[in-house]
C-alpha cells in the first residue's frame, strides 16, 4: 500500500495540473486524506480506480461534513508609533502590543469518500471535495458515473448536506420527502415548529401557533 | 406515484446493463404498483415502486425514508457514550455488530487498547450474532415463498436460545448495550461461558436439518436457482459487501482483509458463490453459520482471564483529540463502518454510519428487472436488510 504522498506523486504524473492537496489527520490511526480540486475529480477518481498499483475498484463510504463559518480571533502583535507627553516634551516613541483579532473564516460543505482495493486488499485511501461556500456554490462532480455506490449516499448527501452533485444520473431526495426544504445535517439548522400538529393549542402553544401562521401569511402575500 | 419516480438516466450508470426482453412489447399498458410501505415482505416500511409489462418488471425504484429519525444528527448532539445504546437500534437483529463497530472506529481515533479477554469475548459474541442473523435470514426466506410462519419458527427456535446467553450476559435480549470504548461493560462468568458452550453443541444439528429443510424442498430450488443474478464486475463497484458479495465468487471478507480484533489467530474459511442467484445467498449464509460455529469454538477453548476494560479507559469526561477515524467491521450483512470527526469536544463532530443495508439495496433494480413480480420479494430478501439501518 503506498503512502499519501506516493498517491499524490502518481495522481500529479498521471493527471496533470490534477491540484491535489494531502489533508494531515492528527488522530492515532494516520489516515491522512487527499482533496481533490472539483475540475479534475472526476478525471483523478478514474485514474484511482484503474490504476494497476492502486485499483481502488470498492468506494465503500461516501458521505458529507458541513463546516459552518467560523469566528476565530488571534493575538496577534502590533507595533505602532504613540506620541507621549513627557516632562512637557513631546515624544514619539514604538509600542508593541497585542492586540485580539477577530477573522471570519469562511465555511463550505465537504464530501469525504472511502476508497479500498477489493482486488489488491488495501486501503483506505481517503478523498474529499470542498465547495466555495454553503449557499449557491455547492457543486459538485458526482462519482456515481465511476462508482455505483455512490448512488444512494450521494443522494442522502444531497439530501441532509444540499451538496448537489452533477453528473449524478438520478439525484433526488434519499430519505426527507420531496417536498422538504431544507438540510437536516448542517450545523445550523432549526427544527420547524411543529405545534400544528397539537389539536387543542392554548397558553404558550396557542401564542407561537398564532406567531407562526401570521409569519407563513407574511410570506404568501 | 410521484411524478419524479422514473427519472434515472441509467445509461449513465456503471454496470448499467438492461436486459433485452425487459424492453415493453408494446402491447397493453404498463401497470405501476407501489410494493409497500406496507407489505409483509418488506421486513419494516419501505416502498418500491414497480411497473409491469404483464408479470415481469420493467422497472424499480426503491423509497426510503419511513424510518428516518436522523440518528446521525442525535449522534452529533450527544456524547460519544451516549451513541453506544443506540447502534443496537441500527440494525436490530444484530446489535452487538454495531456495538462492535462503533467501539472500533472510536478506538482507532483515540488509540485505546482492548484487553486479551474483551477481545474473545467480542468474537464470541460478534459471532453468534451472526448465526442469529443468517438463521433468521433464511427462515425469512422460507416465509416469503409462502410457508407461512413454522420454518422462521424453526429459525427462531435456535435464535432464542442465543438471545437468552445475550440476556443472561448483558441483561438485554436485543437492545444489550455492551460494548465499551476500551474493552466491554461486564465479565462473563465461567457459568455463562458453559452454557454458550451447550447452546454451540447444538447448533452443527440445527443446520444440518435446516440445509436439508432447504434443500430438500422442490419449490425452493425452483424458484430460488437463476434467479436474481448479480454479476461480480457490478457487485464491486456497487459497494456490495458480505454475503451478497460472496455468493457472486468475490474473495472479500473484512475480518481476514483488515483482521480486526483478533480475527488472525483464527482459523477459518470464507466461503463463495458460483452464480450469484438467490440460491447461492443462502447457502453462503448457511455456510458461514458454520465456520462460525468453528470460531467460537476455537475462541471458547483460548479464552484467558484478566480484565475486560482497559484500566486507563475513560468513562467520564470523554474526549478524543481533534482528528477522524474510519472503523469498519464485517457484520452479518455487510461492511458496517462508522466514521467519526472529533473536534476535542464531548460529541463527535461528525457521526457517520455506513450502512451494508442501504448500500446493498443498490443493485435491487438491476437484479429484478425481467423477473416475474413474485420473484421481487424472494430478490428483496435475499438482500438481507433491516429498515432500522437503511433509513438511520
Amino acid at each position: 500500500m503506498k503512502t499519501v504522498e506516493e498517491i499524490k506523486a502518481a495522481i500529479e504524473q498521471a493527471v496533470p495540473g490534477a491540484g491535489v492537496e494531502i489533508i494531515p489527520n492528527p488522530s492515532v490511526c494516520g489516515q491522512h486524506s487527499l482533496r481533490l480540486s472539483p475540475q479534475t475529480a472526476t478525471a483523478v477518481a478514474t485514474f484511482l480506480r484503474d490504476d494497476a498499483d492502486l485499483s481502488l475498484d470498492f468506494l465503500s463510504n461516501a458521505t458529507g461534513v458541513d463546516w459552518p463559518d467560523k469566528e476565530v480571533s488571534e493575538k496577534i502583535k502590533v507595533t505602532r508609533t504613540v506620541t507621549k507627553v513627557v516632562d512637557g516634551v513631546e515624544t514619539t516613541a514604538e509600542e508593541t502590543v497585542e492586540e485580539t483579532v477577530k477573522r471570519v473564516v469562511p465555511g463550505c460543505l465537504e464530501a469525504v469518500y472511502h476508497l479500498f482495493s477489493v482486488a489488491k486488499k488495501h486501503g483506505p485511501v481517503i478523498i474529499r471535495m470542498k465547495t466555495q461556500n454553503r449557499s449557491d456554490q455547492v457543486r459538485l462532480p458526482s462519482l456515481t458515473p465511476i462508482w455505483r455506490s455512490a448512488e444512494f449516499q450521494e443522494r442522502e448527501i444531497f439530501d441532509l448536506y444540499g451538496i448537489v452533485f452533477t453528473g449524478h444520473p438520478d439525484l433526488r431526495r434519499l430519505l426527507m420527502w420531496d417536498e422538504f426544504e431544507d438540510h437536516p445535517m448542517r450545523r445550523d439548522y432549526v427544527e420547524p415548529d411543529d405545534f400544528e400538529y397539537e389539536p387543542t393549542a392554548h397558553d404558550e402553544v396557542l401564542k407561537r401557533a398564532e406567531a407562526q401562521r401570521a409569519k407563513l401569511q407574511g410570506a404568501s402575500a | 406515484m410521484t411524478p419524479t419516480s422514473f427519472v434515472t438516466d441509467q445509461n449513465k450508470l456503471p454496470g448499467w446493463n438492461r436486459p433485452p426482453h425487459v424492453e415493453p412489447d408494446g402491447e397493453g399498458e404498463l401497470l405501476e404498483i407501489a410494493m409497500g410501505p406496507h407489505h409483509p415482505s418488506t421486513h419494516g416500511v419501505f416502498r418500491m415502486d414497480v411497473a409491469l409489462d404483464g408479470e415481469r418488471v420493467i422497472r424499480l425504484k426503491p423509497v426510503f425514508g419511513y424510518l428516518h429519525r436522523n440518528h446521525e444528527k442525535i449522534g452529533e448532539n450527544s456524547s460519544y457514550l451516549a451513541s453506544m445504546p443506540f447502534t443496537d437500534r441500527l440494525d436490530y437483529m444484530c446489535p452487538l455488530t454495531n456495538n462492535w463497530a462503533y467501539a472500533i472506529a472510536v478506538e482507532k481515533l483515540t488509540g485505546q487498547e482492548v484487553p486479551e479477554r474483551a477481545q474473545y469475548l467480542r468474537v464470541i459474541l460478534g459471532e453468534l450474532t451472526r448465526v442469529v442473523n443468517h438463521a433468521s435470514a433464511i427462515g425469512f426466506l422460507i416465509q416469503e415463498m409462502g410457508a407461512s410462519g413454522t420454518p422462521l419458527m424453526y429459525a427462531f427456535k435456535e435464535r432464542e436460545k442465543i438471545l437468552d446467553l445475550f440476556e443472561s450476559l448483558t441483561g438485554a435480549r436485543m437492545m444489550v448495550n455492551y460494548m465499551r470504548f476500551g474493552g466491554c461493560r461486564v465479565d462473563a462468568t465461567p457459568t455463562w461461558l458453559a452454557s454458550v458452550r451447550k447452546v454451540l453443541d447444538g447448533l452443527p444439528q440445527f443446520s444440518d436439518e435446516f440445509e436439508n429443510l432447504l434443500r430438500g424442498n422442490e419449490i425452493l430450488m425452483a424458484r430460488t436457482q437463476g434467479v436474481g443474478i448479480l454479476r461480480p464486475e457490478l457487485a464491486v463497484n456497487a459497494g456490495i459487501t458480505g454475503p451478497m458479495l460472496r455468493a457472486s465468487g468475490v474473495n472479500y471478507d473484512i475480518r481476514k482483509v483488515d483482521s480486526y480484533g483478533i480475527y488472525d489467530r483464527f482459523k477459518f474459511r470464507v466461503p463463495l458463490g458460483d452464480h450469484g442467484d438467490i440460491y447461492d445467498r443462502f447457502m453462503i449464509r448457511l455456510l458461514e453459520m458454520r465456520e462460525s460455529f468453528g470460531i467460537i469454538d476455537q475462541a471458547l477453548k483460548d479464552i484467558p482471564g484478566g480484565p475486560v476494560m482497559d484500566p486507563k479507559a475513560k468513562i467520564r469526561g470523554f474526549r478524543p483529540k481533534p482528528g477522524e477515524a474510519y472503523g469498519r467491521i464485517e457484520a452479518p450483512k455487510g461492511e458496517l463502518g462508522f466514521y467519526l470527526i472529533s473536534d476535542g469536544s464531548p460529541n463527535p463532530y461528525r457521526y457517520r454510519i455506513r450502512p451494508p443495508s442501504l448500500i446493498n439495496l443498490t443493485v435491487l433494480e438491476d437484479m429484478c428487472l425481467g423477473a416475474n413480480v413474485a420473484d421481487v420479494v424472494l430478490i428483496f430478501g435475499s438482500v438481507d436488510i433491516v429498515l432500522g439501518e437503511v433509513d438511520r
